[in-house]
């Protein structure tokens, strides 16, 4: 058996797919891919729905660059980081001056994930959020996420909260196993 | 400046005070939990409330101009200047007091933020659809532990009545509204806090019901935080929080 990706395509991820599809920046766009999230290194901050929006105006000394990314939680440790990141593949790219800029709304949820990088959690050994933050029924389940790595549903909720906000701890009865769950937010 | 942004940014320093001092004292739990999994528990929800403190002291810092950051608001004021309400200074106690206590905010919080979500001020409202969702989270959790406690062994229900019975006066406060609050709540920017308590008693009675605690009567209540009037424990708990600050001003992590 293997593990089934939860086949989720919310209106979250579709809205920030047009924008990026109808922008005039895909170079930046494709530039930016390269910066992955400190905590899970293996996706990128578009993936993950903290990459927002790039424009570009002009400015007194040039082409100014906006690069606007939303923290997932308020506390998120990684935000420098990821602010540090951005800021040096833009130098590198000799695209100054830039800024980059935090905006709190519309707030991130995990509809913001990209189907790609539910696969990624997944194979990081994360179970990727299991429904949309719109359904009712949202809050981490006491049972049952399918453990990303034996993909067996005998599974237990340890903790609500992981090694990190963002995620909950479960224990896998049939490879005895613990896995983090990335909460539905 | 005019009135209306003076007012606001008094009041986003308020918000952000409340989240600070409580989101420190959260964070004592750091390498002092109970077990593993309850430590890091503690240790994230300290982060969602020093999170929300960065938030609205950034917002504060925006308004007040003048190259002011967050860590002006967090670091150089007094106890005296403080205006968090005082239930989110008090010591962190036991295991039961904490979650007791984090009960109490935490549907507060609930109420509260809902109703920002609603203001005419976009800044507030984008920091209060933020941090709903993490209360959620916090509010399961600290739900589950008080009924586990409550309803648990003699000792445990014992002392979870005792945290219930010690912080109940502390409440009040929650729920009373100053001149400037009134001031912002009937231009649709800040929340009227006043009408929130029916429906927090009838949450918390609940829940403190089914956990076979009692619910104390309103017979005492402290207040003063929003006007500077703090328990000596504010003091000690700036006293460890701005130390580095303080010794190396203007350092850069
Ligand atoms: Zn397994």
């Amino acid at each position: 058996m293997s593990v089934s990706t939860i086949p989720i395509v919310t209106s979250a991820w579709q809205e920030r797919l047009q924008r990026r599809q109808g922008s005039a920046y895909s170079a930046i766009w494709d530039l930016l891919d390269a910066v992955k999230d400190p905590e899970i290194p293996v996706i990128s901050l578009w993936d993950l729905g903290v990459l927002c929006d790039i424009q570009q105006q002009s400015h007194e000394d040039g082409t100014l660059t906006v690069v606007s990314i939303t923290p997932t939680y308020s506390g998120c440790p990684a935000v420098d980081m990821m602010r540090d990141q951005i800021a040096e593949v833009l130098e590198q790219a000799q695209l100054r001056p830039y800024q980059i800029k935090t905006q709190l709304a519309p707030a991130w949820t995990t509809d913001c994930l990209s189907p790609k990088a539910r696969k990624q959690l997944q194979a990081y050994g994360i179970a990727p959020p299991q429904t949309s933050c719109m359904h009712a029924q949202s809050y981490t389940p006491e049972l049952g996420v399918p453990c990303p790595r034996c993909a067996s549903s005998n599974t237990q909720r340890i903790s609500e909260f992981g090694s990190t906000a963002c995620k909950a701890l479960f224990q896998c009865e049939a490879c005895g196993e613990p896995f983090d769950y990335f909460k539905v937010l | 400046m005019s009135d209306l942004t003076a007012a606001t940014l008094e009041y986003a320093t308020r918000l952000g005070d409340d989240a600070l001092v409580l989101g420190h004292r959260i964070s004592e739990w750091c390498s002092n939990g109970p077990f593993l999994e309850e430590d890091l528990a503690l240790s994230n929800v300290a982060l969602d409330y020093i999170g929300r403190a960065r938030m609205y002291y950034t917002y504060a810092a925006e308004l007040a101009g003048g190259g002011k950051t967050e860590d002006d608001f967090a670091y150089t004021r007094d106890a005296r200047e403080f205006r968090n309400l005082l239930i989110h200074e008090l010591p962190r106690g036991d295991f039961a007091y904490t979650m007791v206590r984090q009960l109490l905010v935490d549907v507060f919080n609930l109420l509260y933020l809902e109703a920002l979500t609603q203001s005419a001020d976009a800044n507030l409202a984008a920091i209060a659809h933020k941090a709903i969702k993490e209360t959620r989270y916090h509010l399961r959790r600290s739900k589950e532990w008080v009924l586990r406690l409550g309803d648990g062994t003699a000792e445990s229900h014992k002392r979870t009545q005792r945290a219930v019975d010690a912080l109940w006066g502390y409440t009040h406060e929650l729920f009373e509204i100053d001149a400037l609050e009134q001031s912002l709540a009937e231009v649709g920017i800040g929340v009227n806090n006043t009408g929130l308590r029916p429906a927090w008693l009838a949450q918390v009675s609940a829940i403190l019901s089914e956990a076979t605690l009692t619910v104390p009567k309103d017979d005492w209540a402290v207040r003063g935080g929003r006007v500077g009037y703090h328990t000596e424990n504010l003091g000690h708990l700036l006293t460890e929080l701005q130390f580095l600050h303080r010794a190396y001003p203007g350092l850069k992590w």
